[in-house]
């Protein structure tokens, strides 16, 4: 078996587990120690809608070229799960390895796999566990057996418990002593017949591990956001539990003691996004986080938001619809609803990271956006970036001051005034840009004070119903909007030389499009790619896809929304682009979205 | 005070008409009417200064309202049921606003059923005012969840259903100031609304507003004849301002009660009957079950509770307004995201 070259951190090791052992804890020191070997590494959790007792999988890809995208095959399973044997037994590659405890049956389907077999329960024994706690360091074994299958620094595994158990000395020490002596029987006793090795190298210097509902949150938090109001649902609430658990360590004036947020658990999303535009009309930066059905029920309001001009900024953290759907699934089917929500005509300002870096920086960005064009921001991120832990460059501190954008206090006010000729509007538009002014309630000017509604109304904020004053109001919000076009993040680019083919995408979808663009350049297929990253797409985009003979749309939903939204924006370019499209829940595997392109160009050329 | 015009001021120097909103554009003769200008005379009666004050609304009749009062105020008209909120949010921007939202029974016994429960729930300070008439006027007249058991409408028939005791209603969920009255009544309504600015938490204000056009038979609780005849006040009520020289001497002695509020005021109960100690939430909570099995109009201070921390209290803002926090105190030093970074493994 050692004959054949070994595999050194390009593989990717499965853990089947049930939900609610604790194996989290295990999959997770894992990884870091892996990190802290300088091995680029990702992780994609995959669990049930479920708290205890349902089978689930993590499974980390080591990538010694760095590429963080999911990969659909096995090359090591860790079998703990025996209800899902059979499926596992089947995902791994020939010459992939499993691991099992010696107490499972391994149902011997394949002779093309290495099978390891692991004495949980001796090993257990021997650590002199209490029973209450044999299940969750059951894990602990597998930790300690591939530390020394695949070479992993036993060192680094003691560093990632000491960092998951911060301060608890007695937790650290009962889950390592387990690692230790299942270390050290594998040392003793398993001939290494695989060809799997891990190895110290350099590929996550200047690197952080982290999730993009905490990135999210932190980025907020320094774009100095006032208030929050949310409602529990997956895959959002952690991204509301960061901002409780960082807030009050950031944001106390220490000057006063006093915070400078608040935060609100809701009795529902209608109440979430309701609190949240009273906040922004009120000043504040405001914020919410939720999911596709939160944001559902949050479409009404957010069209009053759009049309009255309320900045607020909304997180989705996109998971598997129409209706519950794929709760605990990642996708992207949420574009088109975002873009026009809301009854009648609007368009809100969407942006999109495409990293956990741009989770942080566009929490920040956000609210300068939604305060410069007094307009809700639908921030787009999925359950991918949202509950799963990735590697990420570290977050940069904002480059710009905030910018809270036109607003008018006491003094302010009396100065437009002097200017116009006493005249000023709350819909008047003084600049040419479609954008007003606006005065914040607590303004002691008499000028200031107005009567904001979700009814039509002039520029003066009084009620009308005249049809004339309803274009001439509306048509300048639409003149805002279409301003935002060049003022939102811009598209992200990788050329190659010689491409004359291109791929648009957005999101998640990133990690494995980075991947998949070199692997079809292997193939001979060089591909220009242009990652969106703001909705209304900027000239940019169209002009990417005016310069190549085709450009592929690839995305994680059903219908194709972004090439849906680019046809509609875009109509004298759309022929030129193909939709590759698909959604099972799960993040797009580079090779797939390679097969995709790479057979659709072999067809053409036929 | 009186002005060189011979205009009436108040204690900040203002006179009636600077709290004045626009012409109203709802039926002539509505309940809703009445009560706006008691508002208005609330507001120049507490020395409110309009630019100190912010109201809010839903959808509905009743949410037209604040357009005819205080029209230098700022003010949020939002959507149906959902002005709770809108509020609620808004208030956290600047909390020394004094806050006056208007709903109806559409809003706030219906759509807005759980937004108006969570917001008592929380005791946000904010003077709630329900313009109660049992029907959905905007919409030319269809069954509220207000409207007694058995009312005929001329294309739904018969109302099947118990009316929602929106007084009750807040009393369970734990309001600080619950009180009802008519707006045929516009001595009471004033006051009452005077001793819910003092209040300092969740003042709810159930008031039966007859609908002129839609809803004004004869029999029907929410009419003006109905409430003329059925109306059963707890006690005349009164609000003496902190800073007043006004004793209580109108009062026979023996037969007042004084509730003393969190801003010094004092709420002036006159005894109409028995001893009713509106601090007793039982006693309040029975009061109105036996007003409705008598199918009485009871009206008055039913409950308050002047010390109950509000929402505000629970929370580590500053006194100042939010909404002027420079935005130096708004991002965090750039080493605590240095702090930050190396964390993060």
């Amino acid at each position: 078996m050692q004959k054949e070259a070994m595999i050194e951190n390009d593989f990717c090791i499965t853990f089947s587990t049930v939900n609610g052992s604790g194996s989290a804890t295990a999959n997770i020191t894992l990884m870091r120690a892996l990190f802290r070997m300088g091995i680029p590494v990702s992780g994609k959790n995959i669990f049930p809608s479920n708290i205890q007792g349902q089978p689930t999988w993590f499974t980390l890809r080591l990538s010694k070229k760095g590429y963080l995208g999911r990969v659909k095959e096995d090359d090591i399973v860790v079998a703990m799960n025996p209800v899902t044997l059979a499926k596992d037994i089947n995902a791994l590659v020939p010459g992939g390895v499993m691991l099992i405890p010696d107490d499972l049956t391994c149902p011997q389907l394949r002779d093309d796999i290495v099978i390891y077999k692991m004495p949980v329960r001796k090993i257990l024994k021997e650590a002199n566990v209490t029973p209450a706690f044999r299940d969750y360091l059951a894990n602990m074994v597998y930790v300690g057996v591939l530390a020394s299958l695949l070479k992993i620094e036993i060192d680094q595994i003691k560093g990632a418990l000491e960092y998951h158990f911060k301060g608890s000395q007695k937790a650290v020490e009962s889950n390592f002593e387990t690692v230790k002596l299942a270390f050290d029987w594998a040392e003793e006793n398993l001939e290494k017949q695989d060809r799997y090795i891990t190895s110290r190298m350099n590929g996550t210097e200047g690197y952080i591990m982290t999730d993009g509902n905490t990135a999210a949150a932190l980025g907020a938090i320094y774009g100095g956001v006032q208030f929050i109001s949310w409602y529990p649902i997956t895959p959002a609430t952690s991204l509301a539990e960061t901002l409780h658990e960082y807030l009050p360590k950031l944001r106390v004036d220490p000057q006063t003691g006093k915070d400078t947020f608040a935060i609100v658990q809701s009795e529902d999303e209608l109440a979430a996004i309701g609190m949240v535009i009273g906040a922004g009309w009120g000043g504040l930066r405001a914020m919410t986080s939720t999911s596709g059905p939160g944001l559902s029920l949050m479409t009404e309001y957010i069209g009053l938001a759009y049309y009255a001009e309320v900045p607020v900024v909304i997180w989705d953290v996109q998971r598997v619809g129409p209706s519950t759907g794929m709760p605990t699934r990642t996708s992207q089917g949420d574009l088109t609803m975002v873009n026009f929500m809301s009854h009648g005509d609007s368009q809100m300002l969407i942006i999109i990271p495409g990293t956990i870096q741009e989770c942080f920086e566009f929490g920040w960005k956000a609210f300068d956006i939604a305060e410069r064009f007094q307009t809700p921001v639908v921030v787009l991120s999925d359950l991918d970036f949202g509950m799963n832990q990735w590697m990420t460059k570290k977050f940069e501190y904002p480059d710009k001051p905030i910018d809270r954008g036109k607003v008018l206090w006491e003094d302010d006010l009396d100065k437009m005034l002097e200017q116009n000729n006493g005249i000023w509007g709350r819909y008047l538009d003084v600049d040419g840009d479609g954008i007003p002014y606006r005065t914040l309630p607590g303004n002691q000017h008499p000028r200031s004070g107005h009567f904001v509604r979700g009814t039509s109304h002039d520029e003066f904020a009084n009620y009308s119903e005249d049809g004339d004053v309803w274009v001439h109001n509306f048509d300048r919000i639409k003149k805002k909007i279409e301003l935002a076009r060049e003022s939102l993040p811009e598209p992200v680019k990788v050329m190659r030389e010689g491409a004359d083919i291109g791929i648009i995408s957005s999101g998640s979808v990133d990690s494995a499009l980075l991947e998949a663009c070199d692997l079809l350049a292997e193939d001979g297929i060089k591909t220009d790619y242009l990652r969106i990253r703001g909705i209304p797409f900027s000239k940019d985009v169209w002009d990417f896809i005016y310069d190549h003979r085709l450009t592929y749309v690839v995305e994680m939903n059903r219908d194709g929304q972004l090439s849906q939204l680019l046809t509609m924006d875009f109509p004298d370019v759309a022929y030129k682009l193909r939709k590759v499209a698909y959604m099972d829940g799960l993040p797009l595997p580079a090779k797939w979205i390679k097969k995709q392109i790479q057979e659709s160009e072999e067809n053409l050329s036929w | 005070m009186v002005t060189s015009t011979g205009q009436t001021t108040n204690l900040v120097g203002l006179t009636r008409a600077d709290y004045r909103g626009a012409p109203s554009t709802l039926c002539q003769g509505c309940g809703h009417n009445s009560i706006a200008a008691q508002i208005t005379a609330a507001c120049f009666e507490m020395n409110l200064i309009p630019e100190k004050v912010v109201k809010f609304s839903g959808i509905g009749c009743s949410s037209k309202s604040p357009t005819y009062f205080l029209g230098r105020s700022f003010s949020f008209n939002g959507l149906h049921g959902r002005m709770p909120s809108l509020a609620l949010g808004a208030q956290f921007a600047d909390r020394t606003l004094e806050a006056i939202g208007v709903s109806g029974d559409g809003d706030t016994a219906s759509i807005g059923f759980g937004q108006f429960k969570h917001l008592v729930r929380r005791n946000l300070p904010l003077v709630y005012i329900i313009e109660n008439n049992g029907v959905y006027g905007l919409t030319k007249g269809q069954f509220s969840a207000t409207a007694e058991k058995g009312l005929q409408l001329k294309r739904q028939g018969t109302n099947p259903f118990l009316p929602v005791d929106l007084a009750m209603e807040a009393l369970i969920a734990n309001a600080t100031f619950v009180a009802r009255s008519f707006a045929g009544d516009p001595k009471q309504v004033k006051e009452l609304i005077k001793a819910a600015i003092a209040h300092q938490g969740i003042a709810v204000i159930d008031i039966i507003s007859p609908c002129v056009t839609f809803h004004n038979h004869e029999n029907s609780f929410h009419s003006y004849s109905f409430g003329k005849t059925h109306e059963e006040q707890l006690h005349e009520i009164s609000l003496v301002l902190a800073r007043e020289e006004i004793t209580v001497e109108d009062f026979e002695r023996g037969t007042t009660k004084e509730v003393t509020m969190f801003d010094g005021s004092t709420v002036v109960l006159k005894k109409l009957e028995s001893e009713y100690d509106p601090r007793d939430k039982i006693q309040a909570l029975k009061k109105l079950q036996e007003a409705e099995d008598n199918n009485w109009l009871l009206t008055g201070l039913i409950f308050v509770d002047p010390e109950v921390p509000t929402l505000f209290d629970k929370y580590n803002i500053p006194e100042t307004p939010m909404n002027r926090l420079p935005v130096e105190k708004l991002r965090p030093v750039r080493s605590t995201l240095d702090e930050i970074n190396n964390a993060m493994f």
